[in-house]
């Protein structure tokens, strides 16, 4: 169900103003397309808290998410997955494509989208099991059990997640001894284990210290030769070191989405540079 | 004065000295059952006196002190006693006499004063009977059919011993013939009547059935001759023996050594031979049988009986309780409907327990028992199988009743779940029931262990509500033992809490049996003890394991 070069549009209906910018390097046009929201909306109850969304998500690129607290952007990330189907009184309309499926389609399998769009959260949770066990549950849920395809997928994910070396001979100890760092490249790990396209990261890197927030954005700077990255972030400065595109929201709304160059050097809106240089947020 | 309110400090004191409190109730309830129940088994030294009763006589009185109290002189004296003028109390021995077939009673008071001669003979004799309960005297004569092989206290007490030995293993042999070779006939034959009976409703006792059935009957009867015919020879020979010995009064009695289950000289023991028979009487009492109307003897059926019960309430009630609660925490909706239930179940946790055993009763017994028994076991009828109280039943309604326990505290455990650990599980492509069986219930069942601890802890001392569904003052056999299916669930059972109500409360020899109650309760205190602590650590270990997320 991979997106390949064929089969996906090049260019797209989506209207959004920096797509008609020149970038000093890609154009947001000419990559690949991961996902593609098409005018999403989000009500809690009767607040409505995404309007009218419309955006594409390059392939095998790291996406931010940036903007004051409550501006929707940990909503927006949590469509992708269909984790807002778990909040009572939540009701999305509009589309969000992965590849040619609309994922909010009835006959979608949600469990399956999941396994697809895997995601990480602000405090690592990684379950009170085994290290070896928390990375193998995806793949367990999925119905493998053969011994040696779940130890290699288990050494695979630790190695991409770059907790190999210091898990390696505590694999069978309990995930809670680790370091928070530690923990948050456990689930990084456990995300990636299940082989998915999409990994949204609500995030990743607030609870944790400076070493390791550094090593979280190598590795993210490293997972994007194989997945595509959303990534949220309060942190402008990460935002700026780690992602490829940017996109800053306000108040429920998408106000701008560019490359994360033009964003931060050149943003069209208003809004956008008062943010980027700290009049508010 | 203010600022030390202010300090804090007599909140203080007041918060150590409800804990300590709390401590000397429970060490002070403990230590009073213990001391009251554990004196019981010390073989106690036995007294002779020669004592003057009101009428002036002098008599001869041989027994254990038992018990001793104060009493006032004044209300003596109104009751015909002569007391001498200058004292206000005297002393009151109450006196085990024993040899309730010659005297009808067990027990004698005895006034200090009126005590003319006090000694402690070695050669008195305590004899421990299968009935009528303990004998004193001294011994006489050892007899062999009949014959006399020995005389005096000295002498006989050498031939005493090895024939007591040997009476009681060939009364053990009996037992065994009787309880279990003969037990499993009737079992087979009962079988047999019931497969006829079976063939009979369903009209189709054929010839050939009706051969084999009675081919099968004359193979046991066969079988039944043979025994019948040893036991016979085992009583024979246990009927062999038998000693005299003369009790207080002068009289000479005697006793056959097939009802003696055990004999000794207490005044004659040291310390360490007392010690020994200690122990042993402990070991007697939690793993013999009871005897004489419960009054003496072991309580072991009733400590079975209790721990079966309890474990498989626990076994009912465990499942059915998550399974409750992960619906009511996990799947339904949350509104009005869910508030109403969990009241309800909050409320059944205050229903009296009489209450849930007349429900077990109406219920369990005679509707799902009923029909059962029609359903299933036609050909029994009219004797009910399950259409009865057992040990089945009895569990299933103290699983009724510690339900709502279980409930509360696994929604309490399930709601102490992070968000962030169900959302991991789901993030990864798991469903809401892959994630609820593979994460939160392991997660939450350190709280389903406390409340199934609180459970057994309610369950284990009930007794109300037993008394109608399934507990008997005895029961011919456990429900496990050797014959298929091995568990008996429509069997009756004992248990310790009703054992204690009915030797304390219901017994013919009630004063006799008082220090058994002790025991009794103190033994029901450690099993629910035991029970506790098992599981306690059942919850520690998993606690460890699964450590949630603090902080």
């Amino acid at each position: 169900m991979t997106t390949t070069a064929t089969d996906t549009p090049r260019t797209h209906g989506v209207n959004i103003s920096s797509l008609n910018r020149e970038f000093d390097q890609t154009r947001l046009e000419d990559e690949q397309v991961a996902l593609q929201v098409e005018n999403l909306n989000l009500f809690y109850g009767k607040a409505q808290a995404l309007h009218g969304v419309n955006m594409v998500i390059p392939r095998n690129r790291v996406t931010a998410f940036i903007g004051p607290s409550g501006c929707g952007k940990s909503t927006l990330l949590r469509c992708f997955n269909r984790m807002n189907d778990l909040v009572d009184g939540c009701r999305i309309d509009g589309k969000i494509r992965l590849g040619a499926q609309d994922i909010y389609e009835k006959r979608v399998n949600v469990a399956q989208l999941r396994s697809r769009v895997g995601m990480v959260f602000q405090k690592p949770n990684p379950f009170p099991k085994t290290i070896y066990e928390n990375v193998a549950y995806g793949l367990r849920i999925q119905g493998v059990r053969d011994k040696r395809r779940l130890d290699e997928a288990v050494e695979k994910a630790l190695r991409s997640a770059a907790l190999w070396d210091e898990a390696k001979d505590r694999l069978h100890d309990n995930a809670l001894g680790l370091s928070g760092g530690q923990q948050q490249r456990l689930v990084i790990a456990r995300a990636i284990a299940i082989g998915p396209e999409v990994l949204l990261l609500d995030e990743p890197a607030s609870a944790l210290d400076p070493i390791s927030t550094l090593k979280i954005e190598e590795l993210i700077y490293e997972l994007k030769e194989n997945y595509t990255l959303i990534i949220v972030t309060h942190n402008m400065q990460q935002a700026a070191r780690v992602s490829d595109y940017t996109a800053f929201m306000y108040l429920g709304k998408l106000i701008e989405f560019a490359d994360t160059n033009t964003l931060f050097t050149n943003p069209d809106m208003k809004q956008t540079e008062d943010y980027i240089t700290g009049r508010y947020g | 004065m203010r600022s030390w309110f202010k300090s804090g400090a007599p909140w203080i004191w007041i918060n150590a000295s409800a804990v300590s409190i709390s401590l000397l109730a429970v060490f002070g309830l403990l230590t009073l059952i213990a001391i009251r129940g554990l004196g019981f088994f010390w073989p106690g030294d036995v007294v002779a006196m020669d004592y003057k009763e009101k009428n002036g006589q002098t008599t001869h009185l041989i027994g254990e002190v038992w018990d001793t109290e104060q009493v006032k002189t004044e209300v003596l004296r109104a009751n015909g006693f002569d007391m001498p003028q200058d004292k206000l109390f005297v002393t009151r021995h109450v006196l085990k006499v024993g040899n309730r077939d010659a005297y009808g009673v067990d027990f004698q008071l005895i006034l200090q004063p009126h005590i003319l001669k006090q000694e402690q003979p070695k050669d008195l004799l305590v004899v421990v009977r299968r009935e009528w309960g303990n004998f004193y005297g001294y011994l006489q004569q050892v007899k062999e059919n009949g014959q006399v092989v020995a005389t005096g206290s000295a002498t006989a007490w050498q031939e005493f011993e090895p024939r007591l030995q040997r009476a009681v293993a060939l009364y053990d042999q009996i037992k065994h013939i009787e309880k279990s070779s003969i037990g499993v006939i009737n079992a087979k034959q009962e079988k047999l009547r019931l497969q006829q009976r079976r063939y009979e409703l369903n009209n189709v006792l054929t010839p050939d059935h009706q051969a084999e059935l009675d081919a099968e009957r004359s193979e046991l009867t066969n079988e039944r001759v043979v025994f019948e015919k040893q036991l016979t020879d085992l009583y024979n020979q246990i009927k062999r023996d038998s000693f005299t010995a003369t009790i207080q009064d002068g009289r000479v009695i005697e006793i056959p050594f097939s009802k003696v289950v055990k004999a000794y000289q207490p005044n004659a023991m040291n310390v360490f031979s007392k010690s020994w028979m200690y122990l042993a009487n402990v070991w007697e009492f939690i793993s013999d049988e009871p005897r004489e109307a419960n009054t003496e003897g072991g309580i072991f059926p009733a400590i079975f009986g209790t721990v079966m019960m309890v474990l498989i309430m626990a076994v009912l009630v465990t499942p059915l309780g998550v399974i409750a609660a992960v619906y009511l925490r996990e799947y339904a909706k949350q509104g009005a409907m869910t508030r109403i239930i969990r009241i309800a179940v909050n409320n059944l946790a205050g229903v009296p327990s009489i209450v849930y055993g007349v429900f077990g009763l109406g219920f369990f017994v005679y509707i799902v028992g009923g029909s059962i028994d029609s359903l299933l076991y036609p050909e029994a009828a009219p004797a009910p199988v399950f259409g009865t109280p057992g040990i089945m039943w009895a569990s299933l309604t103290l699983a009724i009743m510690t339900l709502p326990v279980v409930i509360v505290a696994t929604e309490e455990g399930l709601s102490r779940i992070p968000r962030s650990i169900r959302e991991g599980s789901l993030a990864l492509g798991a469903t809401k029931f892959e994630t609820l069986w593979r994460t939160v219930i392991p997660m939450a069942s350190p709280a389903i262990m406390t409340g199934l601890i609180l459970a057994v802890a309610r369950a284990a001392g009930e007794v109300a509500p037993l008394m109608l569904v399934g507990v008997v003052k005895l029961a011919p056999s456990l429900p496990l033992d050797s014959v298929t299916p091995f568990i008996h669930l429509d069997r009756k059972f004992m248990h310790l809490g009703f054992h204690i109500y009915d030797v304390g409360f219901q017994s013919p020899n009630v004063e006799a049996a008082r220090p058994l109650v002790y025991a009794t309760s103190l033994l029901l205190v450690l099993v629910i003890l035991f029970l506790n602590l098992a599981a306690i650590r059942i919850r520690n270990h998993l606690r460890e394991k699964y450590r949630a997320l603090e902080g």
